[in-house]
C-alpha cells in the first residue's frame, strides 16, 4: 500500500514537472469548449452537458488517455530503470496500481475542470443535474478503462511512441466497433455492441447508472490492469 | 550456517530461448567478503546479477541471498540486497534527495530512517552540494554516485554492482573504487567488471566467468601463481626483425614470440616460454651468436589480464 502511494506521488510529480499535464488538461479545455458552444448554440438548446460528454468520449477518450498513460512503464523500460524498480521490495501490481492511479488523478482532474461548462449552465439556466452527475462517473468510469488500455500498451515496449499509436488505435476500435452491427448481424453484433466502449456510455449520458454498464468498465480496467501485470512479469519467462 | 554466507548460489542455470546466457553457475559469497566476477562482455555476468536480484528466475537451480530464496522467497530476499544496475539507470526528472526519498520509500523505510540515511549517504558519496540538483544534469560521475547511494540507502546486507566504474574519467573511477573498497567489511559484495586491475585492487577473490560457465574461483594472487608454469619474458634487440623473430622462436622452451615495437633497427620482443632451466642464457646466446646487439632483457610477471585471457581464449593451453 505504501509503495503504491510512493510510486503514484511520484508519477503524480513528474506530471506536473513535465508538460503533460499541462498540454492534456489544454487540448481537453480547448476541444470540450468547441463541443460546449456548438451544443448551446442552437435555435432550442437544451441546457445539458450531454452532447459535450458524448463527443468528449468518442473524440477524446482515444487520444488523452493513451497520451497519459506512454510514459509511465515505457520510458521505465527504455532508461533502465524499471529493473531497479523491480528489483526493490515491492510486488509487480503494486508498479502498475500506483501508476494507474496517478493517470487516473490526472483525467479526472482534467475532466473536473469540464465542471466550468455546468457552471455557466445553471447562471443562464436551470440544468438538470442529474444526468449530469451520472454522465461524469460514466465518463470516468469510461476514462478508467481506456487508460488501463493505455497502461498495457506502455508496458509493450520501451518507445513511447509505440504506446501512444498502440493505445490510440485499440481505444479507436472499442469505440467503433459496434458501427458494423449492421453489416454482420446476428450473434456476433451482439457482442460486438458488448464490447463497445462508447455503447456502455450512452445511459450515462441520459441520467441512468445501470450496474451492468458500470460492471462492464470496472471488468474492462481489470482485464488491461491484470494483462499489464502479466505483461510486467512476462520478463520471468521471456 | 547462514551466518557465514550471505550470497548462496547452487547450480545456476538461465536460457534465453534455447541458449543457455549462464549454465551451473555454483559459488557463495561470506559475510563482508567483496567478490569481483570477471568476464568479457557477454559472458553472463549482468544475467547473473538479474537472477540474484530477483529480476528474472534462474531456469534451474537456486540462490539464496541471506538465507532467502530468491525466487520463493524474492520479497525478503530483496529487502536485503542494494543494487546498482549496468549503465545506473535513474529518474533523471528528480532531484537526487527526492529520488533518494523515493527510493527509500518503496524499500518501506520509515519517514525518519529515510531523512537521516538520505544524509549519511548523501555524505559517504560525497554528493552533499548536489542534494538537490535535477538527476538529469549531473555529470556521469555524480550519478554513478547517487546510483551507489540508492543501493546503500537501506543498509542492505548483500550489495550487487554491475560494472560500476564503466565510462566515468580516471579520477572519478579511483574515487569511486575506493568507495566500494570502504563499503566491504560492512557489505558483503559482487561486483562485476571485465576490468582487470579493479578486480585485484578491490576484490578479495575473483569468479572468473566465460560462456556462462565458472572457469576460474580463486584470489587475485592465487590466480597469478597457477600459471606459474608459464614465464614472459620482454627482450630489445637490435638487428633484423624478421631473423630475431625466427631466432628466438627456435631457442629451446619457446612458446610464442611477438614483436611489440621498435624502430629500424632494434626492436621490442614478447616472449612466452616454458619455466624450465632458464631460456635466458640461451635466448642471450641466439642473440650475441648471430651478432646482433641485446639491449635489454627482462622477466615479466604475467598481470591478471592474461591470466583471463589465457583462461578464456583456448582452455588448456
Amino acid at each position: 500500500m505504501t509503495t503504491t502511494l510512493a510510486i503514484m506521488k511520484k508519477e503524480l510529480v513528474v506530471y506536473f514537472k513535465s508538460p503533460m499535464a499541462y498540454i492534456v488538461a489544454g487540448v481537453f479545455l480547448a476541444l470540450t469548449g468547441v463541443f460546449f458552444i456548438d451544443s448551446v448554440d442552437t435555435m432550442f438548446a437544451v441546457a445539458e452537458i450531454r452532447g459535450l460528454l458524448l463527443r468528449s468520449v468518442f473524440f477524446l477518450l482515444p487520444l488523452i488517455p493513451p497520451l497519459l498513460t506512454m510514459r509511465l512503464l515505457a520510458e521505465e523500460q527504455k532508461l533502465g530503470t524499471l529493473e531497479l524498480l523491480l528489483t526493490a521490495p515491492v510486488r509487480d501490481y503494486e508498479v502498475v496500481f500506483g501508476k494507474f492511479i496517478a493517470s487516473f488523478i490526472i483525467l479526472s482532474g482534467t475532466v473536473l475542470l469540464t465542471l466550468f461548462y455546468v457552471l455557466i449552465l445553471s447562471i443562464y439556466s436551470n440544468p438538470d443535474l442529474g444526468p449530469i452527475f451520472s454522465g461524469y462517473v460514466g465518463f470516468l468510469l469510461c476514462g478508467g478503462a481506456t487508460l488501463s488500455i493505455g497502461l498495457l500498451a506502455s508496458s509493450l515496449s520501451g518507445n513511447q511512441l509505440v504506446a501512444a499509436a498502440v493505445g490510440f488505435g485499440v481505444i479507436l476500435l472499442f469505440n467503433v466497433i459496434d458501427q458494423i452491427t449492421t453489416i454482420v448481424g446476428g450473434a456476433v453484433a451482439k457482442v460486438l455492441e458488448a464490447v463497445s466502449l462508447t455503447g456502455h456510455f450512452d445511459s450515462f449520458a441520459r441520467g441512468v447508472i445501470d450496474t451492468g454498464d458500470v460492471v462492464y468498465y470496472l471488468v474492462v480496467m481489470a482485464f488491461f490492469l491484470f494483462l499489464t501485470i502479466r505483461s510486467l512479469e512476462s520478463r520471468r519467462w521471456r | 550456517m547462514t551466518t557465514e554466507s550471505m550470497i548462496e548460489v547452487d547450480g545456476l542455470t538461465k536460457y534465453y530461448g534455447d541458449f543457455p546466457a549462464v549454465s551451473g553457475l555454483t559459488f557463495s559469497v561470506r559475510k563482508g567478503e567483496i567478490l569481483g566476477f570477471l568476464g568479457p562482455n557477454g559472458a553472463g555476468k549482468s544475467t547473473t546479477m538479474r537472477v540474484l536480484t530477483g529480476y528474472m528466475p534462474p531456469s534451474s537451480g537456486t540462490a539464496r541471498i541471506a538465507g532467502y530464496d530468491i525466487v520463493s522467497d524474492s520479497l525478503k530476499a530483496r529487502q536485503h540486497i542494494g543494487y546498482l544496475p549496468e549503465n545506473v539507470p535513474l529518474y533523471t526528472e528528480m532531484t537526487i534527495r527526492e529520488y533518494l526519498s523515493f527510493m527509500g520509500k518503496i524499500r518501506g523505510m520509515s519517514n525518519e530512517r529515510i531523512v537521516s540515511r538520505t544524509n549519511d549517504v548523501i555524505q559517504i558519496c560525497h554528493l552533499e552540494d548536489y542534494r538537490d540538483t535535477l538527476i538529469g544534469k549531473l555529470s556521469k560521475g555524480f550519478r554513478q554516485r547517487t546510483g551507489i547511494a540508492q543501493a546503500v540507502l537501506h543498509e542492505p546486507d548483500v550489495l550487487i554492482m554491475d560494472e560500476p566504474t564503466i565510462g566515468i574519467d580516471p579520477i572519478q573511477i579511483v574515487e569511486t573504487r575506493q568507495l566500494i573498497k570502504d563499503l566491504g567489511g560492512e557489505h558483503t559484495l559482487i561486483i562485476s567488471t571485465h576490468i582487470l586491475p579493479e578486480v585485484s585492487m578491490i576484490c578479495e577473490r575473483v569468479v572468473i566467468i566465460h560462456e556462462g560457465e565458472i572457469v576460474a574461483e580463486d584470489t587475485p594472487k592465487n590466480l597469478g601463481d597457477r600459471l606459474e608454469g608459464t614465464e614472459r619474458l620482454t627482450m630489445e634487440v637490435r638487428g633484423p626483425i624478421k631473423e630475431v623473430t625466427k631466432a628466438i622462436r627456435n631457442v629451446k622452451g619457446v612458446q610464442d614470440v611477438s614483436f611489440a615495437n621498435g624502430e629500424s633497427g632494434s626492436g621490442l620482443y614478447n616472449i612466452i616460454g616454458k619455466r624450465e632451466g632458464d631460456m635466458r642464457v640461451d635466448l642471450a646466446k641466439a642473440v650475441v651468436d648471430n651478432g646482433w646487439g641485446l639491449l635489454r632483457m627482462e622477466a615479466v610477471t604475467l598481470s591478471l589480464e592474461e591470466i583471463f585471457l589465457r583462461l578464456t581464449t583456448a582452455e588448456g593451453s
